[in-house]
């Protein structure tokens, strides 16, 4: 990464009659026909003027501004930020699909809706379930998608008074607005201080008006909820669903499987468990599985086989709608097949033990100095309260910023909710005991430097390409566009 | 005389006669930080007691606000919208909205300015 | 343990760090699993690929994919993508970033996101835009969801059937669980029938109109009066636009709309077995705070250099949890860069020509066809840009046509009915492609 800031913006590079396509000549004959004036814009959209090589500068170096996995380690709570396999990319290559027309006959893209069955299968395989959809775009996408199967049930048995969502209140953000999008009332389920389910706060939110409950296992303090059979039998004794956000499944790889710990719904973050990039916030892919018996409600439209093994897109009647155009993220399903067939159940089985073991080693090297409210072996991830030394009035966000002039990424802060300065750490199989112990060592730099030179830590990073952002002044005075910054004086 | 009331949820009442200027207190601005948007009725709508009439933002929290009594919405701080640090300088002063109380009675639901005061030192 | 290349761990450091925990195995970080969720057998899952396996394997996949000349859209359209595009794309500083929450080492993403919000609001003629949503059809039904949510308890949504179906079926997915009731606004000709959302909007309760162009038919519609009409009756107007029109076409905000959105797979992505496209979202300035998703603003740092960061992020659900304007975390992502290097390419002069050469195509495709003797327009005078729907008349039928065709490596378009097939040409269509496809139909 570059710590020098590359600022021009691609208009301040503009230059007019420079040109950056490449365009046929072509003609087509004598054409009649013309667009009336009525419906042509009536101003230019004055986009940038730039030539190719301008523009691949421009981005090239702005791109250095930039941190990656392929930069450094990213020990980010709850993204699963393992190293993106540069085979993946081949794979899309190699699969020909960049040309390929959603609307081709089914006999003209077998190869594709292979990969997409094979995927399906890998999936049902691993989370324990009958029947994947990998049309959902996202991970929130995702729940939206299970949580709309779920209403489509509770529907097929006239049950719809079925109004409620239960959700932890250590939940990601995305399971109660997506509850909401699905027109659920959200209720909270408290955590115990151990940050499991609250059993008995859980019985007495149980009724005949609630339609599932959603959860991650681990959850999101990094502990895994080992009354979950006990939990899954109350939400069915009371005629309700059991959804599984996949956030987490990373430490579970080759461990447990949702299905078998009694879940009837759930998705999974590719670009979490199955490694596929995170491209700067997308594009992603939330695969959604059911059990038996829910299949039919899933969403079209959908890949089916026939007796011959010919492949085709069809429309179900019984499925609750649709959620996207087409077939989704396809070659982000493509990297993340690559990915299973290359790891293997032995390699995946490996992941989930390394990630576990990654995360507890960090736990162990650094709970001196910083407050561990949660004891007890952690999987993927876990959660300090800030540091152990509260007198240093260095805060969670001090800590997260200083560690951005040593080439690291900051942690999730200030989520889970459970804690106020919640702190919280994924290291991810893929990171050797080389980088952690560096990261190590400068937490702990950090930590005693909170104490002895706190104004030194609070004032972080001093290395970046910028430091300190007004983000106040952003969200007061919200300047969007080019045009915007150019009426107003920053 | 004028007289505050609060809620549990940090919301503030300043009653003048049948009018009230509902807005948040100093305890509650603290605790959001600086303030970058208040989400505001229109002037008509009902408010009611308990219920949600808006919210206030900042950078990275939002919280929504409660009414302490009902009524209709008298008038709007539009200075708000220009300027809504103005509830961080005094958040008294900087009422978010005034209403016409529609019920007296109501007021006797809430915490006065000794038992606000107190209810906030139990607070973490 | 590890003989995998992704894992870095050697026998030597897996037995430290186990010491360091207090664990003898690594099983044992796993005692709090109870033993009958355990997995009892490992997944029934392929063998292990070497590399040269998967691309051998990939290798033969590709061969069961056809690529064809294609003259079918429906609202994914096959552009040619700029290598220098692709080649950005590619670098890993972009490719495996995370989201850029921490502006200090992410100024490279912010930077992008901003030029393409502010390249989208150029197209558009929008104030603001956000930093993506996930696909045209999805963009679309959330635009509906916050329009009602800005009008306040008003249930009501009028869609035009000239949507495209997928676009008005995921609008209904979202709308049902949101409580909204979607009506159709009958189509005249191949447009909305402006008669028939006179009166539904005069029957109240309309938070919002929502309306295509070009329209699933390819039909440019006129759309004058509309917003008129939507204010009047205190409803938003939603104008769901193909990005790469809008080099061209009447922008949302000169139809008067409050909320732009759709589709930018036309910005040159490729195809791509249907995704990732890019959704987008635009609106005016006054709704800024009730749209959905990211949002990248300008602001300064200590020193005072330009800096971007993400904003108004109270609206999102890692603050505002079940009260947030959408669930929306992961987006689009690099897709923005895509657009963004693709639109720094082509300047307004190559978005034209991309126009004008699909419009060509286009016109000259449907000329050659209907002078067959047969086909004819189904909707004749109608203007369109680069899409058309033929209506075939007996004996011909548009599986006829649709099988000729694909013996001819021809993609003829996508079956409407029996009789209508839809039809659309870009700059990958050659002259020689068109005059292929109009032979091909003379020969049936």
């Amino acid at each position: 990464m570059n710590k020098k800031l590359y600022s021009p913006l691609i208009f301040e590079l503009s230059n007019a009659g420079s040109k950056g396509f490449s365009l046929p000549h072509y003609d087509y004959g004598k054409i009649n026909d013309t667009l009336p004036d009525n419906l042509l814009r009536t101003s230019p959209a004055n986009l940038p003027e730039v030539d190719e090589p301008t523009l691949v500068r421009h981005y090239t170096n702005s791109s250095n501004n930039n941190f990656g996995v392929d930069t450094g380690f990213y020990p980010l709570g709850s993204c699963t930020m393992k190293y993106n396999p540069k085979i993946n990319e081949a794979a899309v290559e190699l699969a020909q699909v960049a040309n390929l027309h959603p609307a081709q006959p089914a006999d003209t893209v077998q190869g594709a809706l292979k990969i997409y069955r094979t995927l399906e299968k890998a999936l049902c395989e691993i989370g324990g379930m009958s029947e994947f959809t990998l049309n959902p775009f996202a991970g929130a996408h995702g729940e939206y998608t299970g949580l709309m199967v779920i209403r489509a049930y509770h529907q097929s048995r006239a049950d719809e008074a079925r109004r409620k969502v239960l959700v932890p209140d250590s939940a990601h953000g995305t399971n109660p607005a997506s509850a909401a999008m699905a027109g659920f009332d959200i209720v909270e389920v408290k955590s115990l201080a151990d940050g499991t389910v609250d059993l008995d706060d859980l019985s007495s939110k149980l009724g005949d008006d609630v339609a599932a409950m959603m959860m991650t296992n681990p959850n999101t303090v990094g502990m895994f909820e080992k009354n979950i059979p006990a939990i899954a039998k109350a939400v069915h004794q009371a005629g309700a669903l059991l959804y599984y956000d996949g956030a987490n499944l990373n430490p579970m790889l080759g461990i447990a499987r949702p299905g078998d710990m009694g879940f009837d719904v759930m998705h999974i973050n590719l670009h979490k468990t199955f490694s596929t990039p995170h491209g700067g916030g997308g594009p992603g892919a939330g695969p959604v599985g059911v059990r038996a018996g829910l299949e039919q409600f899933l969403p079209n439209p959908r890949v089916t086989v026939d007796a011959n093994g010919k492949l085709s897109v069809e429309m179900n009647s019984t499925a609750f709608g649709q959620i996207s155009a087409w077939l989704g993220n396809f070659t982000v399903l493509i990297k993340a097949l690559a990915y299973i067939l290359n790891m293997g159940a032995e390699g995946l089985s490996k992941a989930g033990k390394l990630a576990t073991l990654n995360a507890n080693y960090i736990m162990h090297s650094l709970r001196d100095l910083f407050k561990l409210p949660i004891d007890g072996p952690c999987k993927h991830e876990f959660v300090f309260d800030g540091l152990a030394d509260k007198s240093t009035g260095v805060t969670t966000l001090h800590v997260a910023k200083a560690l951005l002039d040593h080439g690291f990424h900051a942690p999730t802060i200030y989520f889970p909710l459970l804690f106020h300065e919640s702190l919280m750490i994924e290291p991810t199989e893929t990171e050797s005991k080389r980088t952690l112990d560096e990261f190590i060592e400068v937490m702990r730099n950090i930590a005693l430097e909170a104490s002895s030179n706190p104004d030194k830590i609070k004032n972080a990073p001093y290395e970046t390409p910028v430091s300190h952002p007004d983000e106040d002044s952003a969200a007061l005075k919200p300047i969007l566009t080019y045009m915007d910054l150019c009426t107003t004086t920053l | 005389m004028s007289k505050i009331y609060y809620l549990p949820s940090h919301e503030y009442i300043i009653v003048d006669g049948n009018e009230g200027r509902i807005g948040i207190s100093e305890f509650a601005a603290k605790e959001l930080g600086t303030v970058t948007y208040v989400d505001m009725p229109e002037e008509g709508d009902e408010v009611v007691a308990g219920e949600e009439f808006g919210a206030v933002e900042s950078r990275k929290a939002a919280s929504d606000l409660f009414s302490p009594v009902s009524g209709e919405v008298l008038e709007v701080n539009e200075e708000l919208a220009d300027n809504p640090r103005l509830i961080n300088n005094a958040p008294l002063e900087a009422w978010i909205i005034k209403v016409k109380i529609a019920d007296p009675a109501q007021l006797n639901d809430l915490m006065d300015d000794a038992a606000y005061a107190e209810f906030c030192k139990n607070q973490h | 343990m590890s003989d995998n290349k992704y894992l870095p761990h050697s026998e030597a450091d897996i037995a430290a760090m186990l010491q360091r925990c207090g664990a003898k195995d690594v099983d044992d970080l796993f005692d709090d699993v109870p033993a009958e969720l355990r997995l009892k057998e490992p997944y029934k899952l392929p063998e292990p690929m070497s590399d040269a396996e998967l691309e051998l394997f990939f290798r033969q996949i590709g061969r069961q994919n056809k690529t064809m000349t294609i003259f079918a859209g429906g609202g994914f359209y096959h552009h040619y993508t700029p290598r220098a595009v692709t080649s950005l794309l590619s670098r890993s500083e972009f490719l495996t970033a995370y989201t850029p929450y921490q502006p200090e080492i992410s100024q490279g993403t912010l930077q992008y996101i901003f030029e393409y919000q502010t390249m989208m609001c150029k197209l558009t003629g929008m104030d603001v835009s956000n930093a993506s949503m996930y696909d045209g059809s999805t963009a679309t039904a959330e635009a509906v969801v916050m329009a009602v949510n800005a009008s306040r308890r008003k249930r009501r949504v009028l869609i035009s059937a000239t949507l495209a179906p997928a676009v008005a079926r995921v609008i209904g997915t979202y709308a049902t669980a949101a409580g909204i009731i979607i009506e159709v606004i009958p189509e005249d000709r191949g447009v909305t029938n402006r008669s028939e959302l006179n009166e539904m909007i005069k029957a109240g309760d309309v938070a919002a109109v929502v309306v295509a162009s070009p329209n699933w038919y390819g039909i440019v519609e006129d759309f004058a009066g509309i917003a008129d009409l939507c204010h009047a009756n205190k409803a938003l107007f939603i104008v769901n636009a193909h990005a790469s029109a809008l080099g061209v076409l009447r922008t949302p905000a000169e139809w008067g709309a409050d909320i732009a959105c759709g589709e930018a797979q036309s910005l040159g992505m490729p195809l791509n077995y249907g995704g990732p496209g890019l959704g987008y979202m635009c609106c005016t300035r006054e709704l800024m705070r009730k749209m959905p998703g990211r949002i990248v603003g300008a602001t300064t740092d200590a020193h005072g250099r330009r800096t971007f960061v993400l904003t108004l992020q109270a609206r999102e659900q890692h603050i505002r949890r079940q009260k947030a304007t959408s669930n929306i975390c992961s987006n689009q992502g690099i897709m923005t860069l895509h657009a963004a290097a693709y639109l720094g390419l082509m300047g307004d002069k190559g978005l034209a020509e991309v126009n004008r050469l699909g419009f060509d195509a286009a016109h000259a495709l449907a000329q050659g066809l209907c002078e067959t003797g047969k086909v004819k327009m189904a909707y004749p005078n109608q203007p369109f840009l680069n899409e058309f729907v033929i209506e075939t008349m007996p004996p011909l039928s548009s599986d006829k046509i649709l099988d000729a065709a694909a013996k001819d490596n021809i993609l003829a378009g996508i079956k409407l009915t029996d009789n209508q097939l839809l039809v659309a040409a870009t700059e990958m269509c050659s002259p020689e492609d068109v005059k292929r496809y109009v032979e091909l139909v003379k020969a049936i």
